[in-house]
Parts: structure tokens; C-alpha cells; sequence
């Protein structure tokens, strides 16, 4: 296979690309090219600067150096109609599709004239319909796009990039929100692609898929390409390690005895959210020095079940549980007084005030305390040294406690807010999503952080979509899906595929479980 | 061409192009003065020097600057905590009144002056209170009810001037009784016409400046300005926050109305304030919502307002000029705080 691809023709040839915005050279001479048939998978921390070069080849952003050359033809730069018409197809993370419009009007939009509506219809279904077999993409044309589910839509995503001929693929982060069946699916179709001669950048954060699908993979690391290597004879680690510059441990947790209660659910229920389903009568415990993870699918509950934790809800129904009493006076001041540290899922918007300096960000929660203000007058100094000290202690890499925190790398500003929670040495710590969209050495910081906390104590809620961390991490594990919480699982007492059963909906059967 | 939004913008950048949007609002002037068919620099010249051209004309300046800032406070103060509060025109109204109801000889006492102005602050920031509680209870859009408020306000000041606050030795005319000597603001230097409401302006500017940046409550306004969710994460109460802020913001508009009356008018009428409330919004955006700024932004604002008006008696170009030239400015700046932000790109 190898063989073949090194002789077959480059379809596409990115030379030197240089882009700045402002003093960040977001890419610094970056060249690459990719072959007929072949997967290329980029890879590289967030902020490497993968997501500017397929901005550029697609035309979102001129480059101010370089050149980009599909199929020998050198395209125009800015000029996102060129690169379609020259057969490249980008599938972004978060989707571009009209939920209101059927399968079929969504992959047609765009392609048809303004006065021609309706008239190449059946031929344009018939099209849809060829490629969705060959591909292995199946999808009713007639559906609302508003009524599918997420691994669907990305079939509709792809089907649209092929509609248009595309015989480049791009595909930005594919299976982030997928199941790890869904992710199978999407494989299949990848390799189906290459068989027929397309040609796919695969853009990922996660080294056992780029390992499974790419044939070549390239490392970015600050703008530029750091390593180029071929897939077939390299590992996780050496993968790992290129993206950080430097031979890092992935945390390995150890088993220990559980202890107290600290936090139980009884039969929670809370109201459905338009189409995200609330908690159906979830029981669940959360002990001291566990690490208790919850697996599944965003959107299947896990807002409304962090939300409860976090003091932003109450449940409609059943009870929450604080050590051993109810909870009924509950507010985000409560749980913070009540010992329970929070990470919450979107450190821009939740977590954090972009505007704010590191200063006022970490004082965000405890500013009313003693330590940082006295009769309604805040203690700035106070402030700026507890700042100073999380920048130290959790190795937050800035200019100083006066930078606003929006300037700051997602890995930075999660182990600000990770500092901030772990600083009052919470009981109960809710961990959503915190190592979603970091780099390899954030990563394994913050979780080693979440182990040591419970090393000395803690209860420590994780929820992830990744099932490589929910399986390395939690010392007992469950399921979340369609708000149903499934039973717990030992650490090693189920295999990723049987948990991928679970996540999908199989095993809740028809019988609502209990504890 | 598209927008980029820039990281980190330079000092340059954040004085250059608001320095850029005031010369823009000249050429704008020049433009409407040869419209009216004057020569432009003769009637730039002439506002200038009716703003600023004698002691009597900065007296002036200042003396119409003090409501400005008092609005202008009230409207930063708001918008700092993304409370769009429309309604500093009713909620100066409402404290004119109180200056009045207390002023009028139902107060005797030398502290008629202290307790009229805190009956003030009360009275605006109720008026605002209504408002905001129907957005923290119900979402009802503020801008609108504030807004509406406003015609409210008028009216009812119309009402209570033809009724119960009618001077009976008024002639006729819709106003109300003057104020006894004891509840006037003295005037800061004997013999020249500036009164204590413009020092307490100023100290009131400093005031607003010192609880934005120090206090619990400062920090916990701008948090529910700039994020309310993550705000409402870290445990602040997001809907008392704003309530807090409609009394503060609603106080100080109240102060304007009672520092007109208290100080300048000695009595209440329906021109006691020509759109001060509006202007107010004018000031607060050109002080960037910067409390101290608000007393520079005022100032121009104030200048311009009497410039034009000597300028028109001069020159014979009309006062809307003055309008004009405050509205460009207006739009001038929020053009100039974008481009602060962002950066313009090719292609």
C-alpha cells in the first residue's frame, strides 16, 4: 500500500505557507503535500496552528507568504469558491447545515442557480443516492436535517463535500462528538474514500485514531512542521512526544478503597431542555477518594447533572444528596461553601471572563471571603498574590497576573481555573470536560492534578466524551445516555466496545435501572 | 474585506482612533456649516469661543456640563453591567420633583439640602427599580420600558405643574414654586455663576470610579457586564447585581434633576432639562463608560451645546448644528472603539 502511494501523484501541494496575526506567527513556512489516495493526518496542540493552514488552503484566510497548488493548478488565495470548484470539500467540527432543511436541500444548497430550483431534483437525489452507497453513507435524503442525530449529520456533511466532486477531503476534528461505533462507521467510509482515489487530511487530537485511519501523519507544534512521519512505524508515545517536545507520562492511577459518601443522587430527575434530554431518575454516589467518570455522548445529560452539582439547579424530582442530608437551599455560593470545587465544561464562557485580568479571574468565586475583601471593599493586593501563587503552583504559563485572561492558550486558562477550584481544598470536585481541546502536556497536568486530589481525599466527578480518559482515570465508571444513568462499572469490568453499547442507548433495555 | 479581531491592541491605537473620530466629526462640521452657507472656520471658531471664549462662557459651560455628568454617571454606571438604561431623562424628573416637594418650605431645617438630594437619588432609582425588576422577573426588554418611561415622566411633571404643584403666583405658566433660600446650592466662588452641584459632580464621578474599581460591588457589576453566565457560575447573584446597579444608576440621574433645580433653576418646569437624559447616553458612550471620562466627555458634550448657541446668535447657522455635530461624534466614536478592536483585512 505504502508502495503504491509513493509513486502515485501529489493532488496537493502546500508551499512555505506563512501567516501572522499580529505578532503570533500562527505559521511559519509550512509545507506540505498530499498524494492520491492517501490519508494525511495533521496533528498538533491546540494553537499549533492546524485549523489557520486549512483556513488558508480553503481559501477563509490569505496567507501572507506561500503558495497553495491543487491538482498542479495554483489556486487563487481567499477565494473559497476556487477550492471547491478545484475539488476540495471541508467538513468543519461544528457543522454548517440548515436544521430546518431536508438531507437532499442541504447537500444541494449552493449548487444550484437561483431560477433553477426544483428542477434537477430527481437527478440530484439520484446522485445523492449513488454516493451514498459507494461511500457507506447511509441517510434518508427526505429527513430534516434538525431531526438527525450528530454521527448523521457528519454523513451529511461528507455527502455534501461529495456532491460537489470534491476529491480532496478535509475533515477538522471528525470524531469528536461520535461514539466510538459512529467513529467505526466513519473509518469504514474513510477507507472506501481512498479506494477510490480521494485523497483526506484528517485533523485530530487523538493518537490511537490518527494511528488507526492515517497513512502519514504531520506534526505541527507553534506554526511550524516539527516531524513528518509515516504511521505504519511509529506509536502513541512518539506521537505524544513530538507534539510536546519532550518524553512525558501519560498518569496511571492506582486502585484504592473507597471512602464516605460524600454526594448522592436518588432517583434525580430534571425536566428535558428541547431536545436534550434531563436526568430520568439517576442514582448515583459520589465516594472520597474515588474518581467516579461518566461516560457517554455530549448532550445526553451530563449539562443537567453537572449543573445540579455545580448549585445552578435543583432536581424536579427525587433528592441530592450532601454527604447525608438533602440539599434545598442550593446556589453556586452554597456548593462552593460547602466544599465543592468546580470545573466547568467551557472555561471561555463559564469558566472564566475573557476580558478580566488572571487577577480578577481568580478571585472570580472566593472574592467575598475574608482573604480578599472586607466590608465590600476588595483586598486587590491580596488578590494579585493569590493569582501569582496559582500561576506558580499550577504552572499557568503567562506575562502576568495583569494579562487578560482571553490572551491565554485553552491549556493555560484551564489550569488557572483548575487552580482556582483546587485552591479552598474542595471535598467534592466536579470535573466536566476538563482536558477537552488541550494539548498533550496540559492533559496529563490537569489529570494528575484530579488524581492527586483524590489521593488525599476528594470525590472527584469526571465526565469526558474521551472513553481512553474515562478508562484510564475513574476508579469506577458509568454510562450516561438519554439522561438514563447506567449501572457502575469496576475499573477494567468493561471493554471501550461495550461501553460504546451503553453510550448508544443498548443495555437500558426496556426496565428503567436502579442503583 | 473582513474584520480581524486584534489580541492585544496597542496604546496607539486605543488614543489614535478616537482622536481620529473627533477630527472626522470636524470635517463633518465643516461640511454643515458651508451647507448653511457660512464660512466654516469663522463658525468652528465661533463655537469655540462661545464655549470657552470668556469667563462668562466657560461659567456657562461647566454650569451645563454638571447634569451631563450626573446622566452621564447614571448611563455608564447601567451600561457597565449591560442594564440598558434609556430612562435617565424620567429618573432626573423624578429628583427634580423631590427638590421641589422637599424644597418648597415642607422642609425647614438647615439639612434641607442633604435630605432633598438622598430623596432624590431615592426617587430616580425607584423609577428605574420598576424596569429592571421586570427584566430580572419576567425578561421584559428594558430599553423599551425605560424608553417609555421617559413619555411617562413628562407627562406626569405636565400634570403636576397645571395641578397640585402649580405656583399660584406663576401667571399662568406651567412651573412650580420657587425654592426657599435654605434649599438652593450656593454658588462655589461669590459673584460668579457657577454652583456647588458641578464640585459635587465631580465628586460624585470620583465616587462611581472608586466603587467600579474597589469595592465587592464594582467587580460584581462589571462581572454580570462582561459575562453574566460566568458570573452566575462563580456564585455572584446576577439579578441583585443589576437591581443594585438600577438604584445606583437611577440615583445618580435623580441627582441631575435635583441639581438643576437646586442649583441652577430654583424652581421646576417642563425645559428644566433639553434632553439631558439623552445626552447623557451620548457622554457615557464618548467616556467609553469610563467614570472620570464621563466628566471630560460632558464638558465637550456641554461645549458644543453653548458654543452652538452663541455661535447661531452670531452667525445665524441653526442650533441643530449642535445635534448634528453631537450625533456624529456619537457615531464617529463607536466606529472608533470597533477599529480599536479589530483590524481591517483584504480579501
Amino acid at each position: 500500500m505504502t508502495q503504491t502511494q509513493a509513486e502515485a501523484e501529489v493532488v496537493l501541494r502546500l508551499d512555505r505557507i506563512t501567516k501572522a496575526f499580529g505578532p503570533v506567527r500562527a505559521n511559519d513556512a509550512i509545507s506540505l503535500s498530499l498524494r492520491r489516495g492517501e490519508v494525511v493526518a495533521l496533528l498538533g496542540e491546540n494553537g499549533a496552528g492546524k485549523t489557520t493552514l486549512m483556513n488558508i488552503l480553503f481559501g477563509h484566510y490569505v496567507a501572507d507568504q506561500g503558495s497553495v497548488e491543487v491538482f498542479g493548478q495554483s489556486l487563487p488565495p481567499g477565494a473559497p469558491r476556487a477550492a471547491l470548484a478545484a475539488g476540495v470539500g471541508m467538513v468543519h467540527q461544528h457543522f454548517t447545515l440548515a436544521g430546518n432543511l431536508t438531507v437532499l436541500d442541504n447537500i444541494t444548497l449552493g449548487t444550484e442557480g437561483l431560477w433553477a430550483r426544483g428542477v434537477g431534483r430527481s437527478a440530484a437525489k439520484a446522485k445523492v443516492g449513488t454516493l451514498s452507497r459507494d461511500f457507506g453513507l447511509a441517510v434518508d435524503t427526505e429527513a430534516r436535517v434538525g431531526r438527525l442525530s450528530v454521527g448523521e449529520r457528519q454523513r451529511v456533511e461528507i455527502l455534501k463535500a461529495l456532491y460537489r466532486d470534491a476529491r480532496i477531503l478535509i475533515l477538522d476534528e471528525p470524531t469528536a462528538v461520535l461514539t466510538p461505533q459512529e467513529a467505526e462507521a466513519l473509518f469504514a467510509t474513510l477507507r472506501k474514500a481512498t479506494a477510490r482515489g480521494l485523497s483526506v487530511i484528517f485533523i485530530s487530537h487523538k493518537l490511537h485514531e490518527v494511528l488507526a485511519i492515517a497513512d502519514r501523519c504531520v506534526v505541527l507544534r507553534h506554526g511550524r512542521v516539527v516531524g513528518e512521519v509515516d504511521t505504519h512505524g511509529t506509536d502513541k508515545a512518539k506521537l505524544a512526544s513530538l507534539m510536546v517536545g519532550g518524553e512525558l507520562s501519560l498518569p496511571s492511577a492506582e486502585v484504592r478503597a473507597p471512602g464516605p459518601v460524600l454526594m448522592q443522587f436518588q432517583g434525580v430527575s430534571t425536566p428535558d431542555r428541547g431536545a436534550v434530554p434531563g436526568l430520568k431518575g439517576v442514582t448515583l454516589e459520589l465516594r472520597a477518594g474515588q474518581i467516579t467518570g461518566l461516560a457517554g455522548v455530549s448532550g445526553n445529560g451530563q449539562a443537567a447533572l453537572a449543573d445540579l452539582i455545580a448549585g445552578l439547579a435543583l432536581p424536579a424530582s427525587g433528592h441530592l444528596m450532601l454527604r447525608t442530608k438533602a440539599v434545598a437551599d442550593w446556589s453556586p455560593r452554597k456548593a462552593l461553601s460547602e466544599g465543592v470545587g468546580r470545573i466547568p465544561e467551557d472555561r471561555h464562557h463559564t469558566g472564566s471572563i475573557a476580558d478580566f485580568d488572571l487577577t480578577e479571574n481568580a478571585v472570580l468565586e472566593a472574592y467575598r471571603t475574608p482573604r480578599f475583601s472586607r466590608r465590600g471593599w476588595m483586598d486587590w493586593r491580596a488578590a494579585r498574590s493569590f493569582a501569582e501563587q496559582i500561576i506558580a503552583g499550577y504552572d499557568v504559563r503567562c506575562p502576568g497576573p495583569d494579562t487578560r485572561i482571553r490572551l491565554l492558550s485553552g491549556g493555560n486558562m484551564q489550569k488557572l481555573i483548575l487552580g482556582r477550584a483546587m485552591a479552598p481544598g474542595p471535598e467534592i470536585i466536579l470535573a466536566n470536560q476538563p482536558v477537552r481541546g488541550l494539548d498533550v502536556g496540559a492533559i496529563a497536568y490537569v489529570q494528575s492534578q484530579l488524581i492527586a486530589a483524590r489521593d488525599r481525599g476528594a470525590a472527584v466527578l469526571l465526565i469526558s466524551e474521551d472513553l481512553d480518559e474515562i478508562m484510564g482515570l475513574s476508579d469506577v465508571l458509568h454510562v450516561l445516555s438519554q439522561g438514563r444513568l447506567s449501572p457502575a462499572f469496576a475499573r477494567g469490568s468493561i471493554s471501550a466496545a461495550e461501553l460504546g453499547l451503553w453510550m448508544a442507548g443498548q443495555g437500558f433495555g426496556d426496565a428503567r435501572h436502579a442503583a | 474585506m473582513r474584520l480581524e479581531p486584534i489580541a492585544d491592541p496597542s496604546m496607539a491605537r486605543k488614543l489614535g482612533f478616537p482622536a481620529l473620530a473627533i477630527a472626522a466629526t470636524m470635517a463633518v462640521a465643516t461640511l454643515l456649516a458651508l451647507v448653511a452657507g457660512a464660512d466654516p472656520f469663522a463658525t468652528l471658531g465661533q463655537i469655540a469661543t462661545g464655549a470657552l471664549g470668556s469667563k462668562l462662557a466657560i461659567l456657562e459651560t461647566l454650569n451645563r456640563a454638571t447634569p451631563l455628568i450626573f446622566t452621564g454617571l447614571a448611563v455608564a454606571v447601567a451600561f457597565r453591567a449591560k442594564l440598558w438604561n434609556i430612562g435617565a431623562e424620567a429618573q432626573l424628573y423624578a429628583g427634580a420633583i423631590m427638590a421641589v416637594v422637599l424644597g418648597t418650605g415642607a422642609l425647614g431645617s438647615p439639612l434641607v439640602l442633604p435630605i432633598s438630594a438622598l430623596a432624590a437619588m431615592l426617587a430616580g432609582a425607584l423609577v428605574l427599580l420598576g424596569p429592571v425588576l421586570l427584566k430580572t422577573r419576567l425578561g421584559v426588554d428594558e430599553v423599551v420600558t425605560t424608553l417609555l418611561l421617559n413619555f411617562i415622566m413628562l407627562l406626569f411633571v405636565s400634570y403636576l405643574l397645571e395641578g397640585p404643584m402649580k405656583d399660584p403666583m406663576g401667571m399662568g405658566w406651567p412651573k412650580s414654586p420657587a425654592l426657599i433660600p435654605e434649599a438652593r446650592l450656593p454658588r462655589i466662588v461669590d459673584g460668579l455663576r457657577l454652583h456647588w452641584g458641578f464640585g459635587l459632580a465631580l465628586i460624585v464621578a470620583a465616587a462611581v470610579w472608586v466603587i467600579q474599581t474597589r469595592t465587592t460591588l464594582g467587580f460584581e457589576i462589571r462581572a454580570v457586564g462582561q459575562n453574566p453566565e460566568a458570573a452566575r457560575f462563580a456564585g455572584m447573584p446576577v439579578n441583585a447585581v443589576l437591581v443594585k446597579t438600577a438604584l445606583l444608576s437611577g440615583g445618580l440621574a435623580g441627582l441631575a434633576g435635583w441639581s438643576e433645580v437646586a442649583g441652577l433653576k430654583g424652581n421646576l418646569s417642563l425645559d428644566l432639562s433639553p434632553g439631558f437624559g439623552y445626552s447623557g447616553i451620548i457622554v457615557a458612550m464618548l467616556a467609553l463608560l469610563h467614570p472620570l471620562g464621563v466628566v471630560l466627555a460632558a464638558l465637550f458634550v456641554a461645549g458644543i451645546f453653548v458654543g452652538s448657541d452663541a455661535m447661531s446668535r452670531a452667525a445665524g447657522v441653526p442650533t441643530y448644528i449642535a445635534d448634528m455635530l453631537l450625533a456624529t461624534a456619537l457615531l464617529f466614536m463607536v466606529l472608533a472603539i470597533l477599529m480599536t478592536r479589530v483590524r481591517v483585512v483584504r480579501g
